[in-house]
């Protein structure tokens, strides 16, 4: 990648609507549909100001009827138009659950390759916001788990962007999840164009010793807790796949082999999610490389609790991640 | 207008039904003979529902089928040659055996694909008026659903949106009578009609039966919805002559022996047009054996065709998955 020449501190939030508004300018095809996303801007501001650029033909208000204009959707993609279809928590991808795996992730497939539905499911994943158990769950896992679906997770503003416009550009149903937490953080962000190729992992911090793979809010959990690991002089490498489908494998796994040491932190449930996928991928392809076995930490198996020290409790800390690392390099 | 007096478009549109029901009786031998992988759901006495609505559009409009699909597909205008291949998940069909019987679609006219979610469909025809319209196109969608469809909420919220945004969607809705094994009576509480009515949506009621009465029902809806005036609900009204599946055989607990005879006897859609037009005097009886006997011969090359063409090869099987 180029370096970019001048660059800009911007929030998370505003990166992905700068993604969306030069895609809506460059792409006539590109349209959004959602509740609350014209005036609104949306429940979190994300998209504040499209409306009045955009107008309300492009960027639609719906009725609260998730399946419904999920589906619209995918006929409104099969039939040459480049929607971006927002649902406002990612729990609610519950409801748009037929329209996203049976209809949009197998059109293309089912048809012989005839039908295309090029759109973007744009959803938030993430805890701790003190919203319960129906506002706060982290999802991804459901849809990495349909082959069909692409599925991006930004964790910082420069890749919310990139991959925002790559997910727009896409010919493919693509499902992004923003952590709602991560709204307000403010990163370095190119003012000139530029996109990231999906597949591609970032090596947000170079190190030796361990490597940890955190995705969305993770990264950022992994990166504090290597700046401590530092000061114990252990030196932790931190890798955020960016992208869950297509997964950089060779990236993971070219880290694990260098460290022979890893922990997976991801905020959906630990059972059955992604950390095991990552997991047993990188342990199937590192095995004689590694010197302890591959770690994974996730959110508790209980729904999100509202009380807060409750809530707190089920999501890997930096503290949880800096013990099972320093137990990893025989440091305990 | 027509000619009311001129046969052509009335033996096009027997020879269109005929068609339907020439290819679901062979894909019914087809089943019983082992030939077929899986199952299919026959359209058989509903032609006149698929082929009075198809007949009133044009090649660019889109329409959604069902898991009851092969009538609105062939309707549309796909070849039997390809049809037949895909039942039996061959590389010449339609989807490159990718989809079968309940996943048929026919880009090149518009068939957005037959749908084996009950009302899945409903979202992706109401979203494909939605691009018409912001096309700027005068094109028109369909969607073809069963009145099993009405017990699912997916409907409910595309006819809510299509209504507020005056999308050029209809929703025909064949009311066969039974959600699978179950007689719509235990199913619907409340009218067919009320229901579309209570979104301001206009709807109306047809006999499916009539191929005739379908068309120009069909017709007025398509006008309507070309020029701007919004979406409509076209209520059908018609019988499922075989089982729910090829399989269905015993259905005495569900539905009477005198039940099907009457249906199959007095209200058969092709019976029905062929007597009245010898009865008008438009044509002669024999004609209908001439084209019953031409379609049959193209349904029995057709299904050497599928029955003869290659499977896909295994290498395939990963192909497609992504765009």
């Amino acid at each position: 990648m180029s370096t970019p020449s001048k660059l800009r501190e911007i929030t998370f939030g505003k990166a992905v609507n700068e993604a969306i508004s030069e895609e809506m300018r460059r792409d006539p095809r590109v349209f959004m549909m959602g509740e609350d996303i014209a005036e609104a801007g949306t429940t979190f501001k994300v998209l504040k100001g499209l409306v009045e650029e955009f107008g309300t033909q492009r960027i639609i208000d719906t009725p609260i009827s998730e399946a419904g204009f999920a589906g619209m959707g995918v006929g409104a993609a099969m039939t040459g138009m480049r929607p971006i279809v927002d649902i406002m928590f990612g729990d609610f991808m519950t409801l748009t659950m037929d329209q996203i795996v049976n209809q949009a992730a197998k059109t293309h497939y089912m048809s012989g390759g005839k039908l295309k539905v090029p759109m973007v499911f744009r959803t938030t994943l993430g805890a701790t916001r003190r919203s319960g158990a129906q506002h706060s769950q982290s999802l991804h896992a459901w849809v990495c788990h349909v082959p069909g679906l692409k599925v991006a997770i930004p964790s910082t503003p420069y890749d919310a962007k990139g991959l925002m416009k790559t997910a727009i550009r896409d010919d493919n149903p693509v499902v992004t999840f923003e952590d709602k937490m991560l709204f307000n953080t403010k990163g370095m962000v190119p003012e000139e164009e530029y996109t990231i190729p999906f597949g591609v992992a970032d090596i947000k911090r170079v190190g030796t010793d361990i490597t940890l793979v955190g995705t969305s809010s993770m990264v950022q959990v992994a990166l504090e807790a290597a700046e401590c690991l530092a000061t114990l002089g252990i030196h932790a490498e931190v890798v955020d796949p960016r992208t869950l489908v297509p997964l950089d494998i060779e990236t993971l796994v070219a880290s694990a082999k260098k460290t022979s040491r890893v922990i997976v932190i991801d905020e959906g449930h630990y059972s059955y999610g992604i950390t095991g996928e990552l997991a047993s991928t990188i342990a199937d392809r590192a095995f004689y490389y590694l010197d302890a076995p591959v770690k994974r930490m996730g959110a508790m198996d209980v729904p999100v609790p509202f009380s807060p020290p409750l809530e707190d409790a089920t999501v890997p800390t930096v503290d949880a991640v800096i013990d099972v690392a320093k137990m990893l390099c025989g440091r305990v | 207008m027509t000619n009311p007096n001129d046969p052509e478009p009335l033996l096009h549109f027997y020879q269109q039904m005929y068609k339907i029901r020439a290819f679901d009786e062979q894909v019914n031998q087809l089943y019983l003979r082992a030939l077929m992988p899986g199952l299919a759901h026959l359209y058989i006495g509903e032609e006149a529902v698929a082929v009075g609505v198809c007949e009133a559009l044009r090649q660019d409009d889109y329409i959604t089928s069902t898991h009851r699909g092969h009538g609105h597909c062939l309707a549309k205008g796909a070849s039997f040659d390809r049809m037949f291949a895909e039942l039996l998940g061959k590389q010449a069909g339609y989807c490159r055996g990718k989809g079968g019987s309940m996943h048929i679609a026919d880009q090149e006219r518009n068939n957005l694909g037959a749908n084996a979610i009950v009302g899945g469909s409903a979202g992706i025809a109401t979203g494909a008026a939605l691009s018409i319209k912001m096309r700027g196109s005068d094109q028109v969608a369909v969607c073809f659903f069963g009145e099993g469809a009405l017990g699912e909420g997916l409907l409910y919220e595309v006819m809510n949106m299509a209504q507020l945004w005056s999308l050029p969607v209809i929703y025909v809705c064949e009311n066969n009578l039974y959600n699978e094994y179950t007689h719509y009576s235990e199913t619907v509480a409340g009218t067919f009609l009320g229901r579309p009515r209570a979104f301001g949506i206009h709807a109306v009621e047809v006999d499916g039966q009539d191929v005739q009465a379908v068309n120009n029902m069909a017709a007025e809806l398509v006008q309507r919805a070309r020029t701007g005036k919004g979406p409509s609900f076209l209520l059908c009204h018609t019988y499922r002559y075989s089982g729910h599946h090829v399989g269905d055989i015993d259905r005495s607990y569900y539905r009477s022996k005198e039940e099907e005879t009457l249906w199959t006897t007095e209200r058969d859609p092709l019976k029905n047009l062929a007597q009245m037009m010898i009865k008008k005097k438009m044509v002669d009886a024999p004609i209908f054996e001439q084209i019953q006997t031409e379609i049959r011969k193209e349904v029995d090359a057709a299904i050497q065709f599928a029955i003869n063409a290659p499977y896909p090869d295994v290498s395939e099987v990963d192909q497609d998955v992504y765009a």
